[in-house]
């Protein structure tokens, strides 16, 4: 029997479903089961650091309509509700297509053309650096950019702008791990292919909730334990993959260095550690051991608030077993203390012998599409490209003859994302370029946030949607969605995938790429920003890289069509690529070895008392990525999931749906309850994508890890009290004169917490 | 028996929903959804569990048994279609005779609404959506043998009790090997007919 038999006339369409596409711009009318009319153009999700493959499907008249499975390695046509929806973005009508502009943030925004948005852009980055320096002017990135605009973001700051004054929105995400890996190992990259997971014979997960950040990875994951492996979560929520895990250690937020510290006390005292590996491999090993003789069992019993019997149970899993990995995420990274966090668990892979073997190793899992690529070639405040420090002599000589400036042109090391906001509240920072972050919602006390960017003389925002923060600047950019240009992406793997244009963008929309090669031609630089696009400057980006650390130069668009990716290093174009690191037994240290590093625990930085006796932790949900200027806008993941909530423990005596006013130092918020044993009692957890006034944002601590300059977001101290009424959700921001897409907001003012963490379920929908 | 057909394991499930989004991009729903899940621990866990119809073989569809404009039509290769919109009245008489409670009624259209196991889909020689796109493996379509050769060990079932009653389906479920078959559907809420208990039903006679 042929599809096209069964009744797919579309007057028969559900009622209600008639416009379902319209976010996909074509109408019901236009549907068809056969798919001979379409084109599909094979690329990757633009969400989160796992890049599954995915197909757009393309009509004849050249628009971005929906989305097909493709059986690409890393995904095997798995997608999570985020992907399959993600092609709604396209031709979203809540899309950006005209520059705004106002002079002050009194006045409402006016659409203009590119030449005047322009022109004034630059004037006014002229007129800040003329009267107040060129460290005056800043710029922050972000790592959900294909690698050539990162790249092109740091060569804009450095080179345009001529200021120090440069970082991304990885600052809240990746360099705890960052930082850890190039100290352990002189390399910042997870050790290990996800596809060594199906190998390993015990896999410890800290800090990550899997199954609703990186839902796709979930396969590799039960792949293991298909065949026998072993599963160890350490989360202080029971997630979904914690449920059914062989131990789930729910530790207390902010002890993750008691615990790994502890279990390596067991390793140790049980002649457990790999003493060939330890003696030949690393340094830092009699430092190490003398640190944890100091963390019994007992007294991560005390501190994490787990039973002791738990680290010895873990220590012998983990040590014992023939391939061990271990894999963490934001939760253990995003503490004043999260350099160091990711070090302990490096440290028991180190101890134990587990590393640069297939089914034995590390990784850390990157957050967003390109939190991998987003750090290695420039944006971030101290990095040049190919992960060349700023401070080293050599590399800005380096970098300077590739740029084709003298050295001393090229500026000093800037400061952190969080650090420039405070800058900016001060008015040392006096003018910025914002290009894909929303700070509004994404950053920590969203208060002082706020005071920093209204202090701003002027602020240029370029986004494909009006995000919050958008919404506050006083030059919007509209910019190109992930499906309208090419380029590339670095996965969770350091796997180089590459994504290809589906669509032109919509009238009135520029790429970012042309948008800073413009700028830089008004700012007098245009011969160093001769880029048609990005194949041009992926060109620069490969040969400055080569010889280098993260050497991109053997990778090309042909190769990268070829293979599905290739993992860097790769130094030329007949190198296959890493795909494991360490296998010859050395790592990227000139001394070959690994590197073990002392860790000491230290409490967090917002002290419980009386007033605040709970533990605050945040973090994402399935349905909404990061500050949800994508998600929020997206009828399916609204419906899932219409709007943040409270997770409590059934001993604090709410009921679910009960307002409860979540207070810290810095803010307060009144959410729904949603009440559930699959918590610790004395922790309550908030998801962080929506904004003020009910932004967990509002609440968490600006207080930054020493070295990374992460913040603090995954533990504070925290008050729950009964309330009267909820915080109301906002809808997402849209230009003057316009409304937010009504039929992706008809669940928004629900009321009520979704059924579960992961949204609500199908009964309980309206 | 088996073909190629869904086989879900809910132990595998994280609720991420993927496949209720996955089902609203299916050509013949058009944004509707036919997918269940469910969080049937609420307050408890995180568990769910994903229901698509079950495509009942013995006794053959109890929604088209019972439907009374014959609108729930069962082609050759076992699949229970969605009723045929010009003939459906939307009495819902399907609804209250499915055990696993998979048919809905949209009560604007007055048509029901199923999961037809994307036959717009396999018609064509593609897998269907919710299982092609499951991160998970909860939903898996293939053979029995494709099932195990990926999961070594694994039992599944498609015998389903409900009181006295067993339903064959043709769709699987995967359970715990000392539990395989039937499992237990569950008890139905008619436990007396005119103050008599009816045999068969869980009721103590």
């Amino acid at each position: 029997m042929r599809g096209d038999r069964l009744p797919l006339d579309p007057s028969l369409a559900p009622a209600g479903s008639r416009n379902f596409r319209d976010a996909g711009g074509l109408p019901a009318a236009g549907w068809r089961a056969d798919q001979t009319e379409q084109t599909l153009v094979p690329t990757h999700c633009c969400f989160c650091g796992v890049q599954c493959g995915m197909y757009l499907r393309v009509d004849r008249h050249g628009k971005v309509f929906g989305v097909e499975p493709r059986n690409h390695d890393i995904n095997r046509m798995r997608l999570c509700p985020k992907g399959i929806n993600a092609y709604q973005q396209v031709n979203h009508p809540d899309r950006l297509t005209a520059p705004l502009l106002r002079t002050s943030r009194d006045e409402p925004f006016r659409e203009v053309g590119w030449e005047e948005a322009l022109d004034h852009t630059a004037e006014r980055i002229r007129r800040i650096q003329a009267e107040h320096g060129r460290d005056a002017f800043g710029m922050l990135g972000g790592a959900s950019l294909f690698s050539e605009k990162t790249y092109l973001v740091g060569k804009f700051a450095r080179v345009a702008l001529r200021t120090r004054h440069v970082d991304y929105n990885g600052r809240l995400c990746m360099v705890s791990a960052a930082g850890a890996n190039k100290l352990a190992f002189g390399i910042d990259r997870a050790a290990n292919p996800f596809a060594d997971i199906l190998r390993t014979d015990c896999l410890l997960i800290a800090g990550s909730n899997v199954g609703e950040c990186f839902p796709v990875m979930t396969q590799y994951v039960w792949g293991a334990r298909d065949r026998g492996a072993k599963l160890i979560v350490v989360d202080p929520r029971e997630t979904a993959i914690a449920r059914t895990a062989d131990v789930h250690v729910a530790l207390r937020s902010g002890t993750d260095a008691v615990f790994f510290n502890a279990v390596l006390h067991v390793v140790v005292k049980e002649g457990l550690t790999d003493k060939a590996f330890l003696a030949e491999r690393t340094t830092g090993w009699a430092e190490v051991r003398r640190t944890v003789e100091a963390y019994p069992p007992q007294r991560a019993a005390e501190t994490c608030g787990i039973p002791a019997g738990q680290v010895v149970e873990v220590a012998r899993m983990f040590a014992t077993a023939p391939r061990a990995m271990a894999w963490h995420a934001r939760g253990i990274e995003h503490h004043t203390q999260g350099v160091e966090n990711c070090l302990t668990v490096i440290n028991l892979c180190t101890a134990t012998g587990n590393l640069g073997r297939p089914g034995a190793g590390y990784g850390t899992i990157t957050g967003q599409g390109n939190g991998q690529g987003g750090r290695e070639h420039g944006q971030k405040a101290d990095l040049l490209p190919g992960g060349r420090s700023i401070n080293d002599p050599a590399h800005r000589r380096q970098i300077a003859a590739i740029w084709g400036i003298d050295e001393d042109e090229l500026p000093p090391a800037g400061t952190s994302m969080v650090e420039m906001v405070g800058q900016m509240g001060r008015g040392e920072i006096r003018g910025l370029i914002g290009v894909c972050n929303n700070p509004f919602v994404s950053l920590p006390n969203l208060r002082s946030v706020r005071a920093g960017y209204d202090a701003l003389e002027f602020h240029a925002q370029l986004d494909f949607f009006l995000s919050e923060t958008a919404a506050d600047a006083h030059v919007v950019l509209p910019v190109t969605t992930w499906a309208e240009d090419e380029g590339v992406m670095a996965n969770a793997e350091a796997r180089v995938v590459k994504h290809n244009k589906a669509q032109e963008p919509p009238e009135g929309v520029r790429t970012d790429t042309w948008v800073l090669c413009e700028l830089a031609r008004r700012l007098g630089v245009g011969e160093k920003f001769a880029f048609e696009g990005s194949r041009e400057v992926f060109d620069e980006l490969r040969r400055a890289s080569a010889g280098t650390v993260i050497d991109y130069y053997g990778i090309t668009y042909e190769r990268l069509e070829e293979t599905g990716g290739i993992a860097w290093p790769c130094p030329g174009p007949d190198h296959p690529g890493t795909p494991r690191l360490f296998e010859d037994g050395r790592t990227y240290h000139p001394d070959g070895k690994v590197h073990l590093q002392v860790v000491e625990w230290h409490p967090p930085a917002d002290p419980y008392d009386e007033q605040y006796p709970m533990t605050l932790t945040t973090g994402r949900t399935v349905a909404h990525f990061l500050s949800g200027n994508q998600t929020r806008r997206l009828g399916g993941l609204v419906e899932q999931t219409p709007r943040p909530w409270v997770e409590v423990h059934p001993s604090h005596g709410f009921r679910t749906g009960d307002p409860v006013r979540v207070t810290t130092r810095r803010g307060s918020t009144v959410l729904p309850a949603l009440v559930t044993e699959a918590i610790r009692a004395d922790h309550v957890f908030v998801p962080y994508h929506w904004p003020v006034p009910v932004a967990a944002n509002e609440l968490t601590v600006d207080a930054l890890d020493p070295r990374s300059k992460i913040p603090e977001y995954k533990v504070c101290a925290v008050r729950i009290d009964p309330a009267e009424a909820l915080d109301e959700v906002p809808a997402p921001p849209v230009p003057p004169g316009r409304e937010a897409y009504p039929e992706a907001q008809v669940s928004r003012t629900d009321p009520l917490p979704p059924t579960a963490p992961q949204g609500r379920g199908t009964a309980e929908r309206g | 028996m088996l073909g190629r057909t869904i086989f879900i394991d809910p132990g595998r499930c994280i609720g991420c929903q993927a496949c209720v989004s996955a089902c609203r991009e299916c050509d013949s729903h058009r944004g509707r959804s036919m997918i269940h899940l469910d969080y049937p621990d609420e307050g408890t866990s995180v568990a769910s569990l994903p229901t698509v119809c079950m495509h009942c073989e013995d006794p053959v569809a109890p929604c088209a048994e019972v439907c009374p404009a014959d609108a729930i039509l069962i082609t050759a290769d076992g699949v229970v279609q969605e009723a045929d919109p010009t003939r459906c009245i939307g009495c819902a008489n399907c609804v209250n005779a499915c055990p696993f409670g998979v048919p809905k009624i949209d009560l604007a259209a007055k048509l029901q609404m199923k999961c037809n196991l994307c036959y717009d889909r396999t018609s064509y020689g593609l897998a269907p959506m919710c299982a092609t796109v499951c991160p998970t493996g909860a939903l898996f379509y293939g053979t029995v043998e494709e099932l195990q050769a990926e999961r070594p060990g694994v039992e599944v079932s498609t015998l389903f009790a409900f009181g006295g009653t067993t339903v064959a389906t043709g769709v699987a479920m995967v359970v715990p090997a000392d539990r395989r078959e039937p499992v237990p559907g569950g008890t139905l809420n008619l436990i007396e007919v005119n103050g008599r208990p009816t045999p068969g039903n869980g009721a103590a006679l």
